[in-house]
């Protein structure tokens, strides 16, 4: 177990290298700087900056550089935000989509999970046939047309509640964002729980269970759902670091503070120090929470082990 | 009433239907048996023929949509469980009437530790405190024969061997003392030197406890020497019924001669092994007359267009063909002819 651990630690160096040098090379392939904006930036100030920065040296020089300050750890300042480090920005932000994610994630999970057993026990019914409904709509209708929507009728024609703003932990501000970013998440677990739970409703062990006289909640609770819920399990990991890692849309409509906000505003301003440290965060939350789910399944799944 | 005349169980009528887009598949189709209390039976038949369906029916576990019971009555101790509301089944499953199931690979919690799964089943019916139960737990695993009981009673289904499982499966069974014991297929899945020792568990367990016990199979060899009565279910319904001796002495269905001459006879030196013509009939779709007709060697064309009637030929071996007279006395004379040779066979279970 523990040397499994450390291998997949070890592994999250090398790919992390990848997705930053990708990124890096898609910035520098892009036409235009940080400094080709409207208003052009008189050439010996231009050059005096690029010294600053080190952005005069060959490409190879500042590819190291920028290697070099991500295994560190340190991303250097950003270009935009004067004299403000990157690891500030993301210590700043993360608090705002780290809140935002993980309630959307935990209103996505109860509802999904609940409606998904519901309906998976009540197979072909009205209800089952409703929630997948439900679900189907959840999946197919974006959340930049979502979150608009709900606050023209929430916010706009019943005045429930305030449309936009970050208004810290907890506040009523973080209802419709949290319900906007939730409902793909919600409609995928319903689906996700539903199917999981079809097939080890089926199987031979639930028949034993039945047999033994056991009442059908017992049979769903102590049986079944620790199986049907494996599905869900495993999609818990790369969802959850992305919740967490922020969500440019809904940070955007809901003028929200947050990781995917500065990710937005980075790469529209060509901030290249920003931008390798958001990518970089978000590329090791993922493999993080993937190397979690991994060692979860270990604990819910006796048969596996590392 | 039954329990006055000695019965445990008596089937009547039996009905179960599955609906399917290709129509009502009648899986069991007006079945009718009785068992005594302390004896053990076995149903008998190939894939499809309706001995699953007709033994989950007996413990209402048929799924539904899309299986339903159409019709019958199943009179245990008394009561007829089809007219019981589900509270009370589920007193009687697990509790009076156990099941072992086919596979037991897949019929334990792979999730659940043995002891947990022993456990609920005491603690459910028994009313059993955690203690108690899981003491229970290590007794039963110890009885059927898992070595090192206290040690292993913690590990997870996956930590076992077929064998072992099917143990397991039949400790789980045998936890509250059911009355009665439905073995469904406990040894297709198993190694066949392992299939002797579970079937000599059934059998050593069985004269233990008094129970009575239902032993599904499409095996002859394994209900041979382990049951007092056969049934031979064909295509949903009851082919043949006698005692186990005079069945497999005297058949009086061209169905149960066929089965048996497809057990391999290892005194034999000559021959490739016989196997009965074509398959199964779909259920779904049965033509008129007698559904084994087209594979029948005895077949004529009575037989394609009459359903056959359920003869009696002794007043406890029944025969459902046009000819069961005929067939049963050809068998009679054979049986002369060899001499009782197939007592032999009989013996060597």
């Amino acid at each position: 177990m523990l040397r499994f651990i450390v291998r997949r630690l070890i592994i999250t160096v090398p790919m992390v290298i990848i997705v930053v040098s990708l990124t890096w090379g898609l910035i520098r392939l892009a036409p235009g700087n940080f400094y080709t904006g409207e208003k052009r930036i008189p050439p010996a100030i231009e050059q005096n900056l690029r010294e600053k920065y080190g952005l005069n040296k060959p490409w190879y020089v500042q590819y190291g550089k920028m290697l070099k300050n991500t295994l560190m750890l340190d991303f250097g300042t950003s270009l935009k935000y004067e004299g403000q480090s990157v690891g500030s920005i993301l210590a700043r932000s993360l608090p705002v989509s780290a809140t935002l994610g993980l309630l959307a994630y935990l209103l996505a999970l109860v509802v999904g999970v609940t409606a998904g057993t519901l309906a998976a026990l009540k197979q072909n019914s009205r209800l089952d046939y409703a929630s997948m409904a439900l679900a189907m709509l959840g999946i197919s209708l974006p959340n930049f047309v979502l979150g608009p929507l709900l606050v023209l009728i929430f916010s706009l024609s019943l005045f429930w509640l305030p449309p936009t703003r970050w208004g810290g932990f907890p506040s009523v501000n973080l209802i419709l964002p949290v319900l906007t970013l939730s409902a793909v998440y919600m409609a995928y677990i319903a689906r996700l729980t539903r199917s999981g739970m079809l097939e080890v409703l089926r199987a031979d062990y639930i028949r034993t269970a039945r047999a033994k006289g056991l009442s059908e909640r017992e049979v769903v609770l102590r049986h079944a759902l620790r199986g049907g819920l494996m599905p869900v399990v495993s999609y818990t990991g790369p969802a959850l670091a992305f919740l967490i890692a922020g969500t440019v849309v809904v940070e955007r409509i809901f003028v929200y503070p947050g990781l995917g906000t500065y990710f937005l505003n980075a790469c529209l301003n060509r901030d290249e120090p920003l931008i390798i440290g958001i990518v970089a965060f978000i590329s090791i939350s993922v493999l993080i929470f993937n190397l979690l789910v991994d060692i979860a399944y270990g604990f819910i799944d006796p048969r596996i082990r590392y | 009433m039954s329990s006055r005349n000695g019965n445990i169980l008596e089937v009547r009528d039996l009905r179960t239907y599955f609906q399917t887009e290709d129509g009502s598949v009648k899986a069991v189709d007006g079945i009718d048996f009785v068992l005594k209390r302390g004896e053990t039976l076995g149903i008998v038949g190939e894939s499809g023929s309706g001995k699953s369906v007709t033994n989950l029916s007996i413990i209402r576990l048929i799924p539904d949509p899309p299986g339903k019971i159409v019709s019958g009555e199943i009179i245990f101790d008394g009561q007829d469980i089809l007219l019981l509301p589900t509270e009370e089944v589920r007193k009687i499953r697990g509790k009076r009437i156990a099941m072992i199931f086919q596979d037991p690979m897949t019929s334990l919690n792979p999730f659940m530790r043995i002891s947990k799964q022993l456990m609920e089943l005491t603690e459910l019916h028994l009313g059993y405190t955690k203690d108690q139960a899981y003491e229970h737990a290590i007794k039963m695993l110890d009885m059927v024969g898992i070595p090192d009981a206290r040690a292993r009673v913690d590990s997870y289904p996956h930590e076992f061997s077929g064998g072992m499982r099917q143990r397991v499966m039949i400790a789980m069974a045998l936890s509250c003392q059911p009355e009665l014991l439905i073995a469904d297929e406990p040894t297709t899945a198993l190694d066949v030197t392992i299939q002797a020792q579970i079937l000599e568990l059934i059998k050593s367990l069985k004269q233990e406890t008094g129970t009575s016990v239902i032993l599904i199979t499409h095996d002859l060899g394994v209900v041979a020497g382990m049951t007092d009565h056969i049934i031979v279910m064909y295509a949903g319904k009851v082919f043949e019924q006698a005692r186990t001796r005079e069945l497999f002495a005297t058949p009086g269905n061209p169905y149960t001669k066929g089965l048996l001459r497809s057990v391999p006879d290892p005194t034999s030196e000559h021959g490739a092994l016989y196997q009965i013509p074509g398959l199964p009939p779909d259920v779904a779709h049965l033509p008129p007359g007698c559904p084994f007709a087209a594979r029948c060697e005895r077949a004529e064309d009575i037989c394609r267009k009459e359903f056959p009637p359920f003869v009696a030929l002794t007043p406890d071996h029944h025969s459902l063909c046009h000819f069961a007279e005929e067939v049963y006395a050809t068998s009679q004379r054979e049986l002369s002819a060899r001499g009782g040779r197939q007592e032999q066979v009989l013996d060597l279970e």
